[in-house]
Order: C-alpha cells, then sequence, then structure tokens
C-alpha cells in the first residue's frame, strides 16, 4: 500500500495508507494500531479506494495530546475525511476501537452516509459479559485474548523486535505508552463513552461483522450492536478471534466487498 | 499498616496484593485489633520524642490498610498534640470536586494546632487508575488542575469560581481554613517520574522518594533531583528532600536477624507482590520519563528481586538499616549525608512484626540512634520552610478533657 502525510483543519498531521481503484473506504485502525501487514486493507483494494488514516499517538506526529475524550476523536475521524478530500457520500469502517469511533462519528454527522461497516467494534459494556481489562495484560496474556492462533499474536503484535536490545526495548516501551495510553482516553478503565443512547441516530445502512470465539469483545456484543443499530445486518465469522480481520481477511473482505457493493 | 494474616503460600495462591485480592482474607474484627495496635504505635513514636508521624492513602490492598488517611490522622491530632501529623498524603486526582482535600486538610490543621505536613501524591498505578478508574494518559494533567484549585482555595481569602478541564466549580470558599499561612508544607512523594522533581523545585515542596529498594538504589534517583535543584538555580537546603527507609534496631546485630528478619521478609515477599499488568499501564508515566530509563519499582526484575531477596542481601544492599544502635547509626549517617536528606520517613512497622518488637526497636532508635542525627546538617538548622508551624498556644486534648471532666 502506498502511504503519505495529510494534516487536518486543526493542524493534526498524520499517515494513511492507500490503495486500489473504486469508490472511496475510510478504514479506522484499532488500539493496536496500522501493522507492517495489513491483510484485510489489500484485499478491499481490490474492489474500493482504500484509505487507512493512523491515529493520532500511533504514528511519528505528535498531536495525541489535543485528543481527549470522544468528540475529540470522532471529530478528529471528520476531520480526517475532509483532508482527504471525500465528499459526504463517504463510506466508513473500523476494527475494534475504530469502529467504535466510526460509529461515534456516524451518529454525531449531519450528513449522509452512505454506508458503514463495523468489525468487532469497542464502545458498549454488558454487566453480564464484562470485556477483560485489556490495559492490566501482559503481552501473552494480549495474544491469547486477541488471537484465535498465538503465532499470529506474536508476528502482528511484536514482530521482529529483539528485547534483549535495550534500545529496541526502550522504543517498544515508548511506542506501546503513546499508543494505548491514546486509547485509554476513550477505553479505560470500561470502553464506554455512552454511544448506545446516540445509536439511534446512525440511519445508514450498518454491517456488523463478528468472529464466533472473540475472547476480548464476546458475540452477545454483536447482539446488542445489532438491537441497537436501526439498519444493521450481522455475519458471523465462523471461529473468528478479536483480530479476526487479521487472522481470516478472506471471508471478512468477502463479507465486507457483499455489503459494500 | 499492612494485613498481618497472609497465608505463608500466597504467592503461589494469590496473582496481587493490590487491586484484586480476595476480601476473604480480611477478617473486620481482627481489623478491629490491628487498627488500634497500628495507631498505638504511631502514638508510642509521638511519646519517644519523633518529629512528626506519619500516615498515607492506599486502596484495595493488603499492603497499606489507609484507603482515607485523614481519618488515621483525625484519630492521632486528638491523641497527640506534639509531633507533626503528616499525611503523605491524599492522592489529588482522586477526590471529586479536589476542593474536599483543602476542606478535610484544613480541618486536620485546625484540630491539630497547625501540626499537618501536607502530601500531594499523584498516587501508584494500581490506586489511581486500577481502583480508582482514571484514565492513565489524563491522571497527570488532572493531578495539576487539583494542585491548582486547593492551593488556591488556600490562598485566596474571598470565594472565586474555578473553570478547570476537569473541575467546575462557581463557588469556591474553603472552610474553615489552615492555621498554617499561606499554607501547611507541601510534601510530594514520588517514585521516580522526574517531572515531579521540577514541580517541587519551582515550588518549593519537598520531594518525598518512596520506595523499598533501600538508599543505595535510591541515591541515583536523588542525585538526579539534586541535579535539577542545581539547574533551577535553588539552594540546596537538604530540606527539600525526603525519603523512606525501613529501619529494624535490636542489642546487637545478630538480634536484628533474630528479631525481624521474619517480618521484613514477610513483607518483602508478600506484600510486594503486585501483578505487573498492573504497575505500569501505558499513558500513566510520562515519554519523558520513559526515556530517561528510569523503570518502575514494580518491574518484573523487581519483582523477582525482592522475592529472592535475603536477610544478609536486604541488609547489605540497604533494602533495610538493620543492626545494633551504634550499626544504624553509623549506616544512616552515611545514607543521610549521600543521598542529602532533611527528613527521613522510618518504617519500624513492616509487614507482619508484632507489637512488642515494633515497641523495642523505635524505643531504641529514639533513645539511641535519633539524638545523634539530628545535627547533621547545622548550616541549614534554621531553614523552617519545610517543616510545619503549630500554634504555640494550642488545645492539648488530653489536658483539656482532663480538665473539663475532673479526671
Amino acid at each position: 500500500m502506498q502511504e503519505r502525510q495529510i494534516e487536518t483543519r486543526r493542524g493534526l498531521k498524520c499517515r494513511v495508507l492507500e490503495a486500489g481503484q473504486g469508490a472511496p473506504l475510510v478504514f479506522f485502525h484499532g488500539a493496536g494500531g496500522l501493522f507492517k501487514e495489513e491483510p484485510l486493507l489489500e484485499r478491499l483494494a481490490a474492489r474500493c479506494r482504500v484509505y487507512a488514516p493512523e491515529w493520532p499517538g500511533y504514528g511519528v506526529e505528535g498531536g495525541e495530546e489535543k485528543l481527549e475524550d470522544m468528540l475529540d476523536f470522532a471529530l478528529h475521524g471528520w476531520d480526517v475525511v475532509d483532508a482527504l478530500g471525500l465528499d459526504e457520500s463517504v463510506r466508513l469502517a473500523g476494527h475494534s476501537m475504530g469502529g467504535m469511533i466510526a460509529a461515534e462519528m456516524a451518529c454525531i454527522a449531519n450528513r449522509s452516509l452512505e454506508k458503514l461497516a463495523l468489525v468487532a467494534p469497542a464502545g458498549l459494556w454488558l454487566d453480564a459479559h464484562p470485556i477483560p481489562d485489556m490495559f492490566s495484560m501482559l503481552p501473552f496474556e494480549l495474544v491469547g485474548a486477541l488471537f484465535a492462533e498465538p503465532k499470529n499474536g506474536e508476528k502482528f503484535l511484536t514482530g521482529g523486535i529483539d528485547f534483549s536490545n535495550p534500545q529496541a526495548l526502550q522504543n517498544f516501551l515508548v511506542t506501546n505508552a503513546r499508543r494505548l495510553g491514546t486509547a485509554g482516553k476513550i477505553l479505560f478503565p470500561i470502553p464506554n463513552r455512552r454511544l448506545s443512547k446516540r445509536l439511534y441516530r446512525l440511519v445508514a445502512p450498518t454491517l456488523i461483522v463478528w468472529g464466533s470465539a472473540d475472547k476480548l469483545i464476546p458475540l452477545p456484543y454483536a447482539e446488542r450492536w445489532q438491537k441497537l443499530v436501526p439498519h444493521a445486518q450481522l455475519s458471523v465469522i465462523d471461529g473468528g478471534a478479536h483480530m479476526v480481520p487479521y487472522e481470516q481477511p478472506e471471508p471478512v473482505a468477502a463479507e465486507l466487498v457483499r455489503f459494500l457493493g | 499498616m499492612p494485613w498481618p494474616h497472609l497465608p505463608e503460600n500466597f504467592r503461589e495462591t494469590h496473582r496481587s496484593v493490590w487491586v484484586d485480592i480476595s476480601s476473604k482474607l480480611y477478617d473486620p474484627a481482627e481489623g478491629n485489633r490491628v487498627y488500634h495496635e497500628y495507631m498505638d504505635q504511631l502514638e508510642y513514636a509521638d511519646s519517644l520524642g519523633f518529629d512528626g508521624i506519619g500516615v498515607n492513602e492506599h486502596h484495595q490492598n493488603a499492603y497499606g490498610l489507609m484507603p482515607s488517611p485523614n481519618i488515621i490522622a483525625a484519630g492521632l491530632a486528638r491523641r497527640t498534640s506534639r509531633a507533626a501529623i503528616a499525611v503523605i498524603g491524599n492522592s489529588i486526582a482522586l477526590y471529586n470536586p479536589p476542593i474536599r482535600v483543602a476542606e478535610e486538610f484544613a480541618m486536620l490543621d485546625v484540630i491539630s494546632g497547625g501540626r499537618l505536613v501536607a502530601g500531594f501524591p499523584v498516587g501508584t498505578p494500581m490506586d489511581t487508575n486500577f481502583c480508582y478508574g482514571q484514565i492513565p494518559a489524563l491522571t497527570r494533567d488532572k493531578y495539576y488542575e487539583a494542585h491548582e484549585l486547593i492551593m488556591k482555595a488556600w490562598r485566596e481569602p474571598e470565594p472565586f469560581a474555578f473553570d478547570g478541564k476537569y473541575n467546575q466549580l462557581r463557588y469556591v470558599n474553603c472552610w474553615p481554613r489552615p492555621i498554617q499561612k499561606p499554607h501547611p508544607p507541601i510534601y510530594i512523594p514520588g517514585g521516580g517520574s522526574i517531572e515531579t522533581w521540577d514541580f517541587c523545585v519551582e515550588n518549593d515542596y519537598n520531594y518525598s522518594y518512596l520506595s523499598y529498594a533501600g538508599y543505595k538504589a535510591g541515591k541515583a534517583l536523588l542525585d538526579g533531583y539534586w541535579e535539577r535543584v542545581a539547574a533551577l538555580g535553588k539552594d540546596e537546603s537538604p530540606y527539600r528532600a525526603a525519603f523512606a527507609q525501613v529501619v529494624c534496631v535490636a542489642d546487637t546485630d545478630a538480634d536484628a536477624e533474630k528479631l525481624y528478619a521474619e517480618h521484613v521478609l514477610y513483607f518483602y515477599n508478600r506484600c510486594l507482590h503486585v501483578y505487573l499488568g498492573f504497575a505500569d499501564p501505558p499513558g500513566y508515566r510520562t515519554i519523558k520519563t520513559i526515556q530517561s530509563g528510569k523503570l518502575n519499582q514494580f518491574r518484573a526484575e523487581n519483582q523477582r528481586l525482592f522475592t529472592s531477596l535475603t536477610w544478609k542481601e536486604l541488609v547489605d544492599g540497604g533494602y533495610v538499616i538493620a543492626g545494633s544502635p551504634e550499626t544504624v547509626r553509623e549506616r544512616m549517617e552515611h545514607m543521610i549525608k549521600s543521598l542529602r536528606l532533611g527528613s527521613l520517613f522510618l518504617l519500624f512497622q513492616i509487614g507482619n512484626m508484632p507489637n512488642d518488637k515494633v515497641k523495642h526497636s523505635t524505643k531504641l532508635f529514639a533513645e539511641r540512634v535519633m539524638p545523634q542525627l539530628r545535627d547533621l546538617w547545622p548550616e541549614w538548622k534554621n531553614d523552617d520552610r519545610f517543616w510545619c508551624k503549630p500554634l504555640e498556644t494550642r488545645v492539648r486534648p488530653e489536658e483539656t478533657f482532663a480538665a473539663r471532666n475532673g479526671r
């Protein structure tokens, strides 16, 4: 995928991955950030012009201190869409935290969003199904909570880092502190910023994709989303974990392409 | 104030002494005895001539049983009338609104006749983020705002409006007011975040390094602090720095091991058994601090180290200062001079140490060590900026009670 820098009207700079031809789709990544390999985006690029902006705190540019609450994140999302030069009939997608923000953007926008696709979005809380506290998890625990196959977790989360090198370790700690520190502003300690009371406003056709074996945000959340969003359809990926876009990109891409057209 | 009844196999059967420890381990009826024993020990220290007696704030743990140190401090304010009451401190980002701290500290200062030393910790990640749900990346920002609000509430003579990011108050009007003007001395307990140094130096607050890694490990950190003091052009008063140290005094060095080793090991093995996932949530420490290479004292290496240490290693490594009065005096003098310390927070009760041993150690220290450590900074002996200034004429509750009630 190609990458370029954009600057929002607020003056925040961010990196955007881009690929493909066709109608535009803006995809917002989850709390783990953009990875070296983005298998879902590569597949979507066969059918759409995919834009994957990086959230402040996740790239080399600073600016994350300007995002303090959910409204800041959602408005930044729209600023990015504007900076990409896209018009109102944009299609949005997001995974996990990115899905939470994309849904919030759709709820606050006074515009006719064409379509919204959410893969295992965060943002709701069910007392009967508490989401494990990812902020207190050690790396190996995180791998188990996120991935169906631990090998995949190591590849995506810590791939290629030599932790015996003190500089590499410190870089990893700094990167991790910036990324999850930023994510914590909308996910800590409970990933619920009252989106549920605004979801009635989400009138665009919406696809919810969920892995049947998601251990971080389990399947009952998919049903809750379907119930709260007025025009939602649900696709469940058999055996998928929370990181289903990375472990099972084929079926996820197929569902999104079917929905987006 | 540790819970003294953690099982032998606590480490194997529980993942953390803090945050999610099973409350089945706590027995409230035994707690009644334990609180009074610990408060008795603090009152005993007052009677032996210590300058101050200290309490602090922790939540959801068996390592420190004071979610509200102000409650203990209020008891001490009534039962003592001489020593400073050092509340080290209230985690000001956790109070909603933080004006509550301005009020309660003012109450303590007034009840104690101006004996309050006021501590404002950012708080450990375990307490602040995991127990009290504060967002790690915003904790420090919220802390600074709370500090600004409290100090303004103490300084401003008239009601004012406060339009903060985390606190919006139309009428800030602290009643009662502290006795000490413009405010009680401020102590900032820190675990090693480097921006805390500049905050202390710029405001002339005492920086209190609270660690269980002992004075040898503390030296590197205090050196960094003193460099900032010099760089910011401030004087080098030793009263700008305080340090926490575990101290065990016995008649001889051999007796110290015999009397205290099992209790100190209980502390290092069980009371510091914190689940690593609670020690350092992303966003709590600033990028600057991580880049400085100063790692959290609850990190993995320390967890392994603390639990494997023998008594000899704890003593030789300076984690614990233990031995005869002469041994303790010699090591403490070295510590005070090399770290340049004006104040010390000494922990005599530790782990599951029973009352008779605590009193034995405390008394030996007060009588045979303390007098010889009092005059180590003669050139700064008139520096009263960092300690409380009690009223000359203040109520002494034990006397007034007896006079009023004819006893």
